[in-house]
């Protein structure tokens, strides 16, 4: 194994460390941005288990980040802080029973079809806070107080101080880029990636693949809720934007952006995504091109995607086997 | 609820799903035969809105005249644009064109944003469509709907002549049952598929004309109706324009009946109605299993 291999295998590890140790050097704005980019790291890693590991594009992922969200504020009660580790299950549960509905309706779909039933299931549950008085309606809700994590009367962890939020965003981090490591190597995970090779040659070798894939449905939902708990707990506000298409979109979007088949694509995806949106719509960088940000976030997407076919992740790729 | 009101309701229901129609028969087309998934096919209906809001002073009582040059504009526009930028989709996968149409939908409103503003925008009808008609003792109905629903008809048919009796049209219908085999048969595919997108972008800008006077003009209202017309889409089967119409129609009562019936929860009909279609039928109604 050369230096390069080593040093590639750690590559993780050594990003977790120093994520650790940046709140150290990091002014509050950056360190918020650095959370924001963790927690869509979060969600874009559960969407790349379906996407990039089984071969499941779905164009409805924001649905379980939103629920996952809604959960969070909804089961807080209104003056005191909520235990973290209940309301953070109840956040999962949630959007792993949306996900559990969904998924044995929409999996009999495949292909185009299976983008636009889990886009359709999306809407539904979108509508469903926006239209009515449970979430709050188009203004959404507000979460009054954030939840603690306490041992008896000793606090453990306070969401509501910033740099412990932020450790529970790294926390959330590493535990799912882990999680879904072990579950790559696992034989549930060399499953899923058979599935997405060829799921009939799969089924012919005995394997109940629409179980495995509404198992893989499941957990993305559940992570994808985690990272819509760490999204309402660091804004302390939720809407039904989070639930909306654009939002599917946009971490489809990352995935890609980053590279499809690697869990580290995700990441770089998000980091990449997250820096690319905030340099582009910051006046000192760009001039008065910032109030378009849109526009030039639009034609770098367009420009990245015609480039790399292979994302981000494409770049380190020819360089490190060389 | 009373005989009036409820044939107001489907009056209703019919306009909504004639337009619809509209926009969902190009879609399907592009998706059917190009194989692209267009989700900046709702800014194609925006721009027909924004269009007939810039058109209307400038043609005042000639409304059919405007709907005639808006479209040949949007095809115009429709034909550029397929030769700068989707002719280059079609041999990307399918992630890659949600990716690249998703960026492009990010471009056409900040265009709209820098060209005509953010505000909410109002098209006045022209004064021969703008009374109402009485229906019963209480209720009335807009002349101007009536004139939608017509204008949509007499497209739908052309669009059938054009599909069904046509050169083109068999082409088109060839193109959407398989792609591979028209171009194995020597058609010229490059033109086929630039007339198929110019006349989608048409279609869609017409609906945005026609909806631009009962609607507001407004930003982002194309993703609003990319949303239900990939519904209509799915549930009529891709790449089938009867599937579409039935699917269109359904759309439309469902949508319509359940704002009287659901007020609170209408918003989720269509979809419930689209789970359900799948459930039973996952290729569509009139798609190919």
């Amino acid at each position: 194994m050369s230096a390069a291999q080593r040093i590639n295998r750690w590559l993780p590890l050594l990003a977790a460390l120093a994520l650790a140790a940046l709140p150290a050097v990091l002014s509050p704005y950056l360190q918020e941005l650095v959370l924001r980019i963790m927690t869509l790291a979060v969600f874009a890693l559960s969407l790349e288990l379906l996407v990039g590991t089984t071969g499941l594009v779905s164009l409805g992922h924001a649905a379980f980040y939103g629920i996952g969200a809604y959960a969070t504020v909804l089961l807080s009660p209104a003056d005191a802080p909520a235990p973290l580790l209940p309301l953070l299950a109840g956040a999962m549960g949630a959007a792993a029973l949306y996900a559990l509905a969904v998924g044995l309706l929409s999996l009999r779909t495949q292909g185009v079809y299976f983008i636009m039933v889990t886009l359709a299931f999306a809407q539904m549950a979108y509508f469903v806070f926006h239209d009515t008085k449970l979430g709050g309606g188009t203004d959404g809700i507000y979460l009054n107080v954030r939840p603690v994590l306490a041992l008896g009367s000793a606090v453990l962890l306070d969401t509501d101080n910033k740099l412990q939020r932020y450790a529970l965003g790294w926390a959330a981090l590493v535990a799912t880029y882990g999680v879904l490591a072990l579950l790559q190597r696992s034989r549930f995970g060399h499953a899923l990636a058979g599935i997405r090779e060829n799921e009939q040659r799969m089924r012919a070798a005995g394997f109940a693949t629409l179980a495995y894939k509404l198992a893989a449905f499941v957990i993305a939902g559940a992570l994808a809720g985690l990272a819509g708990f760490l999204t309402a707990t660091k804004d302390g506000f939720v809407n039904p934007e989070m639930l909306s298409w654009h939002e599917s979109g946009a971490v489809l979007l990352v995935i890609i952006l980053g590279g499809l088949g690697h869990l580290r694509g995700a990441v770089i995806g998000a980091v990449s995504f997250v820096l690319l949106k905030e340099a582009l719509s910051t006046p000192a960088l760009v001039g008065p091109l910032a109030d378009r940000w849109q526009l030039t976030l639009g034609l770098t997407i367009i420009v990245a995607v015609a480039l790399l076919p292979k994302g981000l992740i494409g770049l380190f790729k020819r360089g490190g086997q060389a | 609820m009373d005989l009036p009101t409820f044939a107001v309701q489907c009056l209703n229901a019919v306009q909504y799903g004639l337009l619809l129609f509209l926009v969902a028969s190009g879609l399907t087309l592009i998706f059917g035969i190009m194989g692209v998934i267009n989700l900046a096919h709702g800014s194609f209906y925006m721009l027909g809105a924004y269009l007939a809001f810039t058109l209307a002073p400038a043609f005042g009582q000639n409304f059919i005249l405007m709907l005639v040059v808006g479209t040949l504009l949007a095809a115009l526009f429709g034909y550029l644009l397929e030769w700068a930028f989707f002719s280059y989709l079609y041999q990307r996968d399918h992630l890659q064109q949600v990716l690249m149409t998703w960026a492009l939908i990010l471009v056409f409103e900040e265009l709209r944003s820098m060209l005509v503003g953010n505000d909410v925008h109002g098209v006045q009808a022209p004064d021969w469509l703008s009374g109402s008609i009485q229906l019963g003792s209480l209720m009335s109905y807009p002349v101007y709907r009536l004139f939608a629903s017509a204008a949509c008809i007499v497209i739908g048919l052309a669009l059938w002549a054009v599909v069904n009796r046509t050169r083109l049209g068999m082409m088109i219908r060839a193109g959407a049952s398989n792609r591979d085999m028209v171009r194995g048969l020597g058609i010229h595919i490059t033109a086929l598929y630039r007339i198929v997108f110019a006349g989608g972008v048409a279609l869609a800008a017409l609906a945005g004309m026609i909806a631009a006077p009962m609607s507001s003009v407004y930003p982002g209202m194309g993703g609003h109706v990319l949303i239900i017309c990939f519904v209509v889409v799915v549930i009529g089967g891709i790449g089938s324009i009867s599937g579409a119409l039935i699917a269109a129609l359904l759309v439309g009562f469902v949508d319509t009946f359940g704002k009287v019936f659901f007020a609170e929860l209408s918003g989720i009909g269509v979809y419930l109605l689209m789970a359900v279609v799948l459930v039973w039928r996952p290729q569509g109604l009139k798609g190919a299993a």
